[in-house]
């Protein structure tokens, strides 16, 4: 076993060695610049690229001149939000979002909002899932977008996108989702689930860092968007600069094998993260799952070890490479947003971990994992007063605490 | 977040890890923090009554591991003193000691508290002992 173990597939992913290979000789022997139309380099790199984006088509059932290539999710996001607010501002200046979704969502929203939009953060349950009916009962005659994100990338909660897509349509409003942590976790089609823009990464499916697509509808209806970057109208304009062939055709061969792998590896993790889940409830008392107990990411597990903080806790395992819901390990000192705004109480948050499992996540990783979290969590609480308190019976809601922050 | 050696020593190896007794008469029981803040301090010092020394010291801490090495600390450097001495002690020292960076400064802000609160418990049940 190579330590530390990688249980952090939804912060990125190691390349496949396969989207590698693929990648290689774009670097070096077959260099053009799909733009240049009249030599056979540019010729190559077109035909690489066109084939790349045929791929990325293929995994959301889209049309391959749907597919505009970038930098990432952050600026597929960015490209979808901004780039449709620009263009139907005339028609309304509206916007309707949820309360966790990524930063690339929020802080893109927040911009909007200095510049005329009015944006509404629809609240979610306790499980994170956005309400259908909340969205319908948003929707005002001025909304232009609606933009819920497929699945959560901290609790893997996955909204019923299809639903939202059928109320969108109904409406008459464009309707993007964020699939960064979806594609190659769930089946996904644009055109049965009426998802008009949808942003999507490379280095989240064992692809490259630093390149993403936006899927934008041609059909009924046509979205138009403005470009962020102007410049020599690549990607019908939507997206100016010579594009990243090297990168763009690993994005396409990881879609390609995502596709190919979903539903074989879908399961595999599911049934590692449910048996990682049962072993720690078998072996702890007071954990508790955050997100929904069904509707989640295959390779999603996130949970409270009550009165053990996160940030101790990865210190105490690590021989495990995971992520945390605790303000401790946040450069701003805040909990979580996305465990606050689906209802857990601050004590809790600070008490969260996020594995998450991946194609390269072996059984053997995985029953060392467990021993070493319930192992560490026995430790920690041992040095915990909030666990002794409890033990002894004392309600920790009667003691009058001392707080700093 | 990249700690020193010494908080990895101390997180580790936490020293004076325990409860004592808190209704016995020379005990002295701070507990600081909260649990929504992250982080809460359990700090507790057995109390040589003749002369006033600290001859024991245990904690027990929920938080981030400078939380855990600073109160791991404190219980060291209060054994053996006055409790004069140890109400001294400054948070500054433990952050010198355990190259504490700038955003974990409250923890030893709070190691100091828990010093001062055990301290002041003590001394509180030698008022209502005196009545």
């Amino acid at each position: 076993m190579k330590f530390p173990i990688y249980l952090d597939y939804h912060a990125t992913t190691p390349m496949d060695p396969e989207v590698f290979r693929t990648m290689a000789p774009y670097f070096t022997e077959i260099f053009g610049n799909a733009a240049s139309r009249n030599h056979e380099y540019g010729w190559k790199a077109e035909a690489a690229l066109e084939n790349a984006r045929t791929q990325v088509a293929q995994i959301l059932s889209a049309v391959d001149k749907e597919i505009i290539f970038t930098s990432g999710a952050t600026e597929s996001n960015n490209l979808a939000l901004r780039g449709v607010a620009e263009m139907y501002r005339d028609k309304g200046r509206h916007i309707i979002t949820s309360n966790i979704e990524h930063k690339a969502i929020l802080d893109t929203c927040h911009y909007l909002e200095t510049q005329g939009f009015q944006i509404t953060y629809l609240p979610v349950d306790n499980f994170g899932m956005v309400s259908v009916q909340a969205v319908r009962e948003a929707i005002r005659p001025d909304t232009i977008l609606v933009s819920i994100m497929f699945a959560n990338n901290e609790i893997g909660t996955i909204n019923p996108i299809a639903e939202i897509g059928k109320v969108c349509k109904e409406k008459g409003v464009l309707f993007h989702t964020d699939a960064v942590q979806a594609v190659g976790k769930v089946e996904i089609d644009v055109e049965k689930m009426g998802i008009d823009l949808l942003s999507l990464s490379g280095h989240k499916i064992y692809g490259p860092k630093g390149v993403g697509a936006l899927y934008v509808r041609r059909r009924s209806p046509r979205v138009r968007l403005a470009p962020l970057i102007h410049g020599g109208g690549h990607e019908r304009g939507m997206r100016s600069g010579t594009l990243n062939v090297p990168g763009i055709v690993g994005l396409g061969k990881a879609c390609e094998m995502a596709s190919r792998l979903l539903l074989e590896e879908s399961t595999r993790l599911r049934a590692q993260r449910d048996r990682m889940w049962k072993a720690i409830q078998a072996e702890l008392d007071e954990v508790y799952l955050n997100g929904h107990p069904t509707e989640r990411l295959p390779n999603n597990l996130n949970v409270s070890f009550a009165f053990v903080e996160g940030e101790s806790l990865m210190m105490g395992m690590k021989e495990l490479a995971v992520s945390s819901g605790s303000a401790c390990t946040s450069a701003s000192l805040e909990p979580s947003y996305v465990l606050k705004n689906i209802g857990v109480g601050e004590d809790l948050a600070h008490t969260s971990i996020r594995f998450s499992m991946g194609r390269f996540t072996t059984d053997e990783e995985l029953d060392f994992a467990i021993k070493k979290v319930v192992s560490t969590v026995k430790k920690l609480r041992d040095l915990s007063p909030l666990y002794e308190m409890v033990k002894e019976g004392i309600d920790l809601k009667s003691i009058a605490w001392t707080g700093h922050h | 977040m990249a700690y020193t050696n010494k908080v990895i020593d101390h997180f580790e190896n936490p020293r004076n890890v325990g409860s004592f007794d808190k209704k016995a008469s020379d005990v002295g029981t701070g507990l600081v923090g909260a649990p929504e803040c992250g982080d809460v301090m359990k700090l507790q010092i057995q109390v040589d009554e003749k002369s006033g020394v600290i001859t024991d010291a245990k904690f027990k801490t929920f938080g981030c591991g400078s939380a855990i090495a600073s109160s791991s600390l404190a219980t060291e450097w209060v054994k053996g003193k006055t409790l004069e001495q140890a109400m001294a002690i400054k948070n500054t020292e433990i952050v010198e000691e355990l190259s504490l960076p700038p955003i974990k400064i409250h923890c030893s802000v709070l190691a100091e508290d828990a010093i001062k609160a055990a301290i002041g418990d003590y001394l509180e049940k030698k008022k209502g002992e005196a009545k």
